[in-house]
């Protein structure tokens, strides 16, 4: 092996492993807070990255049929909270929040969609489609059952991200789909051209993980996440809520599922239920991580990208075998050097 | 007053069931429009819409099942019709595994079967199997001829890291000897993955004449988009299950010039005026797309098509032997099928015989070639 294919795939393996590493980071996020092993981070790529190609093409993405009906099927729950425990001050606020936002996003898109933007507008209309889902999906199917075992929430998750893959084939489609590269630049470093797509990708994942390294250290709502993430109950003791936590890392984690899903969506062609395997590859680094800590899980996430850089040019035919075979000897580590507690604390 | 209703409701409905069992034939299909196979699996289903409602003058009754492109579920669907719907032939599915299964609930329950995936099974369970797509070998026995006309010596493989992949490179290496090549790379990737550059950059240095792509629909663009990308200049070859519009919506300006087999249909417009398919390819294409619109077509609806256009054959056969809904039937139909001569589908003219249980020849393929943004009959 040559210098220059070390050189392409170390590229490769950074670009696909800063994806990773993004998705990590938001999967980490749920966890800790809300004990959520996010499935259907994966949907929320999905959605980004084919409503990003279909707006390209000047069409109306199904995206924003699901923001609407979220919206509404949120909107009665918290209604139907409200009138029980005679607080109609409240109404009006669900109402703004869960009615009328979705509407006017996805007005926007209606009327846009065939005018065919600037590529700026287009990733800022999907960023408006497909964050508030994180919120919505939290509201519908989470929230309610927010102190079941980690297991409930898991097999929770499992049905949203059945329900919304079914949802993305009926609105996108079997075929797969790519959208136009941001730039066709290229850079000469050394002996490799480096594709501005693939910059941006790296920038974009660094620029997200400084913000949430900001977020966490200087803002009384990370502080909030993170005193949540090390002790619920403390948490809510000092006055913390945890529905406002809740909200808060699932619309972290959209937002981060969604810049993910238009970072990649000009690199490959997707397909209605590729996020799927895209967001368990994060989980992998994750896992990989020891599943508690930050800067591991962005590492962790880079050795994926890399090690499936290179495991495709070696054995291609194995490629998955290994990267997911990874975790094993991980998972043996850490039972090994961790007692084994029984399930987590009861509140 | 609500029992008598319910009663009335249970006797007319059994009526009608006895009455259906009597008076028509019924065809079981399983197909795998989610899932996986979910771009395929559409295609084939589409095509129920538009074939006709009497299969050799008898009327017919289809009842497709879905499966989710898992061929566990497959082989229950096939199961419930053969046992709960007495279905008199079994057809489906999209997917090597899915219809692996199907083969065998057909081959143990004896029930014709026409396979819409081409799939090579052991000898024995091709008694009651009819395939309907071109074998593997002979679609890509077209590519190797177009290869040996323009002088390659050595070939890269990439291709699928699933069924459909491994029969590609079986394809691609059955003919090597035969038309003087090599076959240099054995790569494989999956439909979802976001990168094939490690894969490209070996079949790069192992510097093939040509390239064979072994994957089906959009999933083959993005081999093709990487080979582009680091300035490979070699032809790229890809197969039927490659063949449809948005394969070049995904690929753009990179898959020009890409070259594929395909059925007659995708060209049915452009064939030569002798060619056996052009009439019913032509009038099922301009039906296919007034229904699902413009560049709808695709080589997975003309299977369909073709398997109902050879029970449509070999019914009036089986009709005079027994009764639908038999085993007798069953049989019957299975021995028609066999002896089906000049069948002319979509997808070339089958002669199956009891040696061939697929039965085209070289009338069922052409090679297309991307030419400014659409598929066109190469010359």
């Amino acid at each position: 092996m040559g210098a220059d294919i070390f050189a392409w795939l170390v590229q490769d393996g950074i670009t696909n492993g800063a994806i990773y590493a993004l998705l990590a980071l938001a999967l980490l996020l749920v966890f800790t807070v809300t004990r959520v092993i996010f499935v259907p981070q994966g949907e929320l790529i999905t959605f980004a990255a084919l409503s990003l190609a279909m707006l390209e093409s000047g069409r109306v993405p199904g995206t924003v049929y699901i923001l609407v009906f979220g919206g509404l099927a949120a909107a009665a729950i918290e209604a139907v909270v409200a009138l029980r425990e005679h607080r109609l001050r409240r109404l009006p606020r669900i109402a703004m929040l869960y009615v009328a936002l979705p509407l006017a996003v996805a007005a926007a898109v209606w009327w846009a969609a065939p005018r065919r933007p600037d590529q700026w507008v287009q990733v800022l209309l999907v960023l408006a489609m497909v964050v508030p889902l994180g919120p919505i999906m939290y509201r519908i199917a989470y929230q309610p059952l927010a102190s079941a075992s980690v297991l409930v929430l898991f097999i929770v998750s499992m049905a949203v991200h059945y329900v919304l893959t079914g949802l993305s084939l009926v609105f996108f489609g079997g075929e797969g789909l790519r959208s136009s590269a941001f730039s066709d630049a290229k850079f000469r470093l050394g002996v490799v051209d480096v594709t501005a797509q693939s910059l941006w990708v790296v920038l974009a994942s660094l620029v997200i993980i400084v913000a949430l390294w900001l977020l966490f250290e200087r803002s009384i709502y990370g502080k909030a996440l993170r005193a949540t993430a090390i002790n619920r109950v403390g948490a809510r003791l000092v006055g913390i809520p945890t529905v406002l936590t809740g909200h808060l890392s699932f619309l972290l984690a959209a937002f981060i599922g969604a810049v993910s899903g238009i970072l990649i969506a000009p690199i490959t062609t997707l397909y209605y239920d590729t996020g799927f395997l895209i967001g368990l590859k994060g989980f992998v680094g994750a896992i990989l991580g020891g599943m508690a800590s930050y800067p591991l899980a962005a590492l962790g996430a880079l050795a994926v990208g890399l090690l499936e850089s290179f495991s495709s040019f070696w054995a291609s035919a194995y490629k998955e075998t290994i990267v997911f075979g990874l975790i094993v000897p991980v998972l043996v580590w850490l039972s090994l050097r961790s007692r084994h507690v029984e399930e987590e604390e009861r509140e | 007053m609500t029992r008598r209703f319910c009663t009335a409701i249970v006797v007319a409905a059994a009526a009608l069931a006895a009455g259906a069992a009597n008076a028509e034939i019924t065809v079981g299909v399983t197909l795998g429009a989610t899932g996986p196979g979910a771009s395929l699996g559409i295609h084939y289903k589409n095509a129920f819409q538009l074939v006709p409602k009497t299969l050799g003058g008898e009327p017919v009754r289809y009842i497709i099942l879905e499966d989710g492109s898992d061929a566990t579920n497959a082989g229950k669907n096939a199961r419930k019709l053969v046992t709960e719907d007495k279905v008199d032939a079994l057809m489906g599915s999209n997917g090597v595994p899915s219809s692996l299964q199907i083969a065998q609930v057909a081959f143990e329950t004896k029930t014709p079967y026409l396979v819409l995936t081409p799939i090579s099974l052991p000898p024995e369970k091709y008694f009651w199997a009819f395939i309907v797509p071109q074998p593997t070998e002979l679609m890509m026995g077209a590519v190797a001829e177009n290869m040996k006309a323009n002088g390659v010596k050595t070939v890269g493989f990439i291709g699928f890291s699933d069924a459909w992949g491994d029969l590609m490179y079986k394809a691609t290496s059955f003919h090597a000897a035969k038309f003087g090549y090599k076959v240099v790379t054995d790569e494989r990737y999956a439909r979802a993955d976001t990168s094939v550059t490690g894969q490209v950059l070996k079949i790069l240095a192992a510097k093939p004449d040509a390239v064979v792509v072994g994957g089906s629909g959009t999933g083959g663009a993005l081999p093709q988009v990487a080979l582009v990308e680091r300035g490979y200049k070699g032809r790229v070859y890809h197969n039927h299950g490659t063949v449809n519009r948005e394969f070049i919506k995904v690929g753009a300006k990179a898959v020009e010039g890409a070259i594929a087999p395909t059925g007659p249909l995708m060209v049915a417009e452009t064939l030569p005026a002798g060619n056996a398919s052009k009439a019913v390819a032509s009038e099922f294409v301009k039906r296919y797309e007034s229904t699902f619109g413009a560049g709808s077509r695709n080589a997975f609806a003309g299977y369909t098509f073709d398997a109902v256009k050879l029970l449509d054959a070999a019914v009036p056969a089986a009709m005079k032997k027994a009764k639908p809904g038999t085993p007798e039937f069953r049989a019957a139909l299975r021995e028609a099928l066999e002896g089906a001569k000049n069948v002319v589908g979509v997808h070339g003219v089958y002669n199956v015989t009891p040696q061939n249980h697929n039965g085209q020849d070289e009338r069922s393929r052409v090679l297309v070639r991307v030419e400014k943004g659409e598929w066109r009959l190469m010359k």
